[in-house]
């Protein structure tokens, strides 16, 4: 069976970002741009069901400009066998909109997975930028495909899915018929390093680029970005020395106990 | 127009990330309906037609709405949406799931973790873990939210005085597309994570999972749920489920004790909007100082069995 995974390029998780002073949104000029944390997990998933033997062909896919196809070949490089860049510079109308909202990314996203028809679309729960932990849920809605969010266990055969999800009060096992949807939490696996004849041997597979206007789907971006602020710093408090003071302090200052 | 809030529950009470998720509804202008989907619900749709925060209560009780999951939940929103300017769900591992499904179907988009209501159509947002808030604005026709619990108070549970209309829908079943087979909880006398007025957490200082009843037993003296930090679950210590934090739970306590817990931003991301803070560690530079209101730099096998016994004086 074939397996999709989408991937995202998002700032580097180490790097502390910084709103700009205009307080329009963060600054993103000279920092380190990476594959979302989670993106990499769903990549990590889909080839080891390849080396498994259940998969037989890992296509990864990112929208965006031709930057992203910096993290589209680091996915080749940890295994997957050919790319998609989704590309949509040229439908966009740059004066009225600088980014398509969340939507119309999972729209483009759907018209890739009809044209390719994988049997398991794998992505991360959510991106570190925007946090949104959306994509995922609305390409399963937009496809009519039954989901599995937040997955730390999946097994995979021809039949179905058997998901373990990370929930509020603990674990909850699903079991999906194929085609289906996988979102990845932390706990799924732990992706590997790309070796450097892996790192070379991704520079020859294939990234398809197609654009935006050949799928069909409408640009839009109906949730504006007003202003981004810096959120409001806690200050430190004070030291106590001892046990005793502590819980003195929080009995009759804090009053908490 | 009025706003929808769907309930999230186990059958037979309402979760209080609902009565939270209320609270910001009530922020919008429009009255209020709940819809109650379930499998021998009717208690809980009983439960919210006492709450005079709700005009209307929606209930749909069937098999396959039992264990809430997305697929049918979503469009059976979808059936009754037209009539809503807003829906509004928790921010939770259900709301989260469910949500953009819903927006997705109704060809609009979601906005998630919604902190603060600006106006009918202006939100503010957490991102980059936490370290910004975005002001967005909704152009789209019905705006589905979810609402982190921990930003708005819960209104108040019930008035015996009151009493909302109860409807009972008989939608179209949808086809179930997914099997349940099981879900874990882990059973706890303690009050859950998001709920507790005091939370103690154990970080990788804890050294192993043995260690975290020192927690255990200052929590039950306190009344406390005890959480712990990524660190500590991806040693091993602790289940994941006590994850606070970007990636695991969100509280807001009265009190939060960070015990051995350096202060990742991960971390923090899921704490700091408690009252007050108290961090003990043995590294007096470690970043959770600088959001404590009371630190004490100590060995932590020196200040929990004081504490234990201090507490119970």
């Amino acid at each position: 069976m074939k397996a999709l995974v989408a991937v995202k390029r998002v700032i580097d998780y180490h790097v502390k970002i910084r709103v700009k002073d205009d307080g329009s949104d963060v600054d993103l000029s000279n920092v380190k741009m990476a594959m979302n944390p989670f993106c990499e997990i769903a990549v990590e998933e889909a080839v080891r069901l390849r080396e498994a033997g259940i998969v037989d062909e890992v296509v990864v896919v990112s929208v965006g400009d031709k930057a992203c196809e910096e993290q589209i070949r680091n996915a080749l490089a940890l295994g997957a066998d050919r790319g998609v860049r989704v590309d949509f510079s040229t439908a966009m109308d740059a004066e009225s909109m600088t980014q398509p909202d969340a939507l119309t990314i999972a729209k483009l996203l759907s018209k890739v997975v009809e044209r390719e028809q994988p049997k398991l679309t794998i992505l991360g729960k959510q991106a570190i930028d925007s946090d949104n932990n959306q994509t995922g849920q609305m390409l399963a809605a937009l496809l009519d495909y039954p989901q599995a969010t937040f997955v730390s266990e999946l097994q995979v055969t021809e039949q179905g899915i058997t998901a373990t999800r990370e929930v509020d009060g603990g674990l909850q096992v699903l079991q999906l018929p194929l085609p289906a949807v996988i979102t990845t939490d932390l706990r799924l696996n732990e992706p590997r390093y790309a070796s450097l004849p892996n790192i070379m041997k991704a520079k020859r597979k294939p990234i398809d680029v197609v654009k935006s206007e050949e799928l069909g789907v409408e640009l839009r971006c109906n949730l504006l970005q007003l202003s981004v602020e810096t959120p409001a710093q806690r200050s430190a408090g004070i030291k106590v020395a001892s046990v005793t003071e502590l819980v003195d302090k929080l009995r009759n200052e804090a009053k908490v106990l | 127009m009025s706003i929808l809030v769907i309930a999230e529950h186990d059958n037979s009470a309402v979760l209080n990330a609902t009565l939270n998720t209320l609270s910001a509804a009530s922020e919008l202008s429009g009255d209020i309906h709940v819809l109650v989907a379930g499998f021998n619900c009717g208690s809980v749709a009983e439960q919210l037609s006492k709450n005079p925060s709700i005009s209307k209560v929606l209930l749909v009780d069937h098999s396959v709405y039992e264990h809430h999951l997305a697929e049918g939940v979503s469009k059976l929103v979808c059936s009754i949406a037209e009539d809503y300017s807003h829906i509004l769900m928790a921010s939770t591992t259900v709301g989260k799931s469910t949500a953009p499904r819903i927006a997705a179907l109704l060809d609009v988009n979601q906005i998630s973790d919604v902190i603060a209501i600006e106006a009918d159509d202006v939100f503010k947002r957490p991102i980059y873990a936490g370290n910004a808030i975005a002001t967005v604005q909704s152009k789209d026709a019905v705006k589905v939210l979810t609402v982190r619990n921990t930003a708005f108070d819960a209104v108040d549970a019930q008035s015996d005085e009151y009493s909302a209309e109860v409807v009972e829908l008989s939608s179209e079943t949808p086809e179930a597309q997914v099997t349940f087979i099981s879900e874990s909880h882990v059973e706890s006398e303690r009050p859950e994570l998001t709920d507790a007025p005091v939370v103690i957490s154990g970080g990788r200082g804890m050294g192993s999972g043995e260690n975290f009843d020192l927690l255990y037993r200052i929590a039950d003296q306190l009344g406390a749920a005890v959480g712990a930090s990524r660190a500590a679950v991806d040693a091993g210590f602790v289940t994941n489920d006590m994850q606070v934090g970007q990636t695991g739970k969100m509280v807001a306590p009265e009190l939060y004790i960070a015990v051995g817990i350096s202060g990742a931003i991960q971390h923090l991301a899921g704490m700091k909007d408690s009252k007050v803070i108290v961090a003990i560690n043995k590294d007096e530079d470690a970043p959770i100082f600088q959001v404590a209101d009371y630190g004490l730099v100590a060995d932590l096998f020196d200040v929990l069995p004081e504490l234990e016994t201090q507490l119970s004086d």
